[in-house]
Order: structure tokens, then sequence, then C-alpha cells
């Protein structure tokens, strides 16, 4: 199976309605893995009980940045390679992208106000998170806007790709400016700074959340590929009607 | 498992997290079952795809 294969819609939903029960019970036995070792993760010496909140904080802020760099390839697809369903991938990852952007703030503001003594700074790195939640929701916009899926597909995926620059800035900007976010302790040269006793949940926790994701956006994907269909079907009717 | 003097922002932080999740699985759930019934609306009223097949058919 390659993905020429599955530029076909019909055979896109077959392949997926196959997979979706598979991912879904994947994703609930990692999450509930993942849930009760966050829940029995002992208390870091600084942060005390907070560290949990980070079990969900960080898979969530990683998705964030992953989900927009799925629809980055999705957008190329679209202008490039033209691929069928790489708009439909695209716009509905957005909604999912946008939701784990704003988990990642609350909790980062929930865990930020114990931690800090503050809910929000305009630091780098809550500000460049802050501007990639917006984009996520004109995107959205966009997409509603305008009402003929193809024409707006273009547009969407040159905003998605002017917005990747985004990517590195989030990422970075830990490293470019004085933040009052920490630098990166997972993802770093030189190997992870945390305990196996944090990493370990930690890790779970990310899998179990990328697989929600991906449990989410196929499902999203071809409630999308049903309503151009019922949207073309109005459309047939309508001129049947008019004739 | 004690949560210590901040608990209140850590329950707060896992119920966010259970509210958003639940609310992308019921709004995917909701998604899928108006597009079927709109489908099934249409199959009944005689409009079927250029392919011949019935629009709520599975390939």
């Amino acid at each position: 199976m390659t993905p020429i294969d599955l530029a076909n819609p019909t055979r896109f939903l077959a392949l997926s309605a196959r997979v979706l029960p598979w991912l879904a019970a994947a994703t609930v036995i990692l999450l509930t893995i993942g849930l009760y070792q966050s829940a029995f993760a002992p208390d870091d010496y600084q942060q005390g009980a907070t560290v949990k909140i980070m079990f969900i904080h960080v898979p969530n802020a990683w998705l964030s940045m992953f989900v927009w760099g799925v629809m980055s390839v999705a957008s190329l697809g679209t202008l490039v390679w033209r691929h069928p369903l790489a708009d439909v991938a695209a716009k509905a990852a957005a909604p999912i992208g946008a939701a784990f952007t704003f988990l990642a703030l609350v909790t980062g503001s929930l865990w930020g106000r114990p931690m800090w003594g503050t809910y929000w700074e305009w630091d780098a790195r809550l500000t460049s998170v802050l501007i990639l939640f917006l984009m996520y929701l004109g995107l959205m916009a966009l997409w509603r806007a305008v009402e003929d899926p193809s024409r707006a597909a273009r547009a969407a995926a040159v905003l998605t790709l002017v917005g990747a620059i985004n990517l590195p800035i989030i990422k970075f900007s830990v490293d470019w400016w004085n933040t009052l976010h920490q630098p990166a302790s997972v993802m770093r040269m030189g190997g992870s700074t945390l305990d196996r006793a944090f990493l370990i949940p930690l890790l779970v926790m990310a899998i179990a959340f990328t697989l929600l994701f991906i449990t989410l956006h196929l499902a999203a994907m071809r409630n999308e590929i049903l309503r151009r269909r019922v949207r073309s079907l109005q459309m047939m009717q309508a001129s049947q009607r008019a004739a | 498992m004690s949560l210590g003097p901040y608990a209140s922002f850590i329950m707060t932080s896992y119920a966010a997290a259970a509210l958003v999740v639940a609310t992308l699985i019921g709004w995917v759930m909701i998604d899928y079952r108006n597009q079927t019934q709109r489908l099934r609306e249409l199959d009944r009223s005689g409009i079927t795809r250029r392919s011949g097949r019935s629009a709520t058919d599975r390939p």
C-alpha cells in the first residue's frame, strides 16, 4: 500500500475503517498505563507533586507543533503534488491541533502559577505558542469563510507553510532569548536530563497522545470526505431540481 | 498519593485535559453521525454518486 493507493478517497475510507478500532484500543491502553504511571510517579525535589502537570503539558506542547508540521506536509501535498487527500488531511488536523495547543497553554499556566508565581509571562516561548494557537484559529476561520473546499485549500496551504516559520522559533526560543520558560530537558544534545522515574511516564503519555491524535485525525478525515460527498450530492440535487 | 499544597492546580490540569479530549471525541462522533445521516437522506431521495454506488455504500 503506497500513498498513491490512498489517493483514492473510497480506498482511504475502507482502510481507515479497518485501522481505526485498533488505533483507538492502543490509545486507550497506553493512556491508561501513562495515567497510572503519572499518578504514582514520585514528587520532584523542587516542584513537588506539580511535576504531574508536566505529564500532560509536555505531550500537548509537542503535539501543538507536530500537528502544524503534519499540516505543513499536507499543504505541500496540496500545492506541489495536488494529492486529493492532502487538503482533507490539513483541514481535519487544524481543530485537533488547536485543542492540543490550548491544552498546552492552559496546563502551562496552571503549572506556572505555583512554580513561577504567575499564570502568564510575555516571554518568547509562551508568546510564540500563543501565536501558534491564534494561527490555528485563523486557519479554521479561513476554511469556514471560503465555501468551495478546493479554493480554500490553496489559500490555507500557503498560510500553513508561512506559519511553519513559527515552529523553529518556538523550539529555539528558550535558547535564543532569555526566557522564564526552562530550556529543553528531554530532546537535547547530550541526552535527557530527566530521571527515569519522570522520563518513562512522560514518554508513555507522549506516545499515547500521539496515538490519540492519529486516531482523531483519521476519523476527522473520514468525516471531511463524507462532508464533501454530501456537498457534491446536494449540488447535483439542486441542479436536477433547476433543470 | 498526596498531591500537596498545589492539588487544585494539578486536578484542574487533568480535568481540563479530560474535558478537551472528551469534546474532541464527541465532535468527531457527532460529525460522523450527521454526515452519514445526510448521505442516507440523499440516498432515499434518489440522489446517487456518479459511480452508481449508493452515497452510503461501504467500498
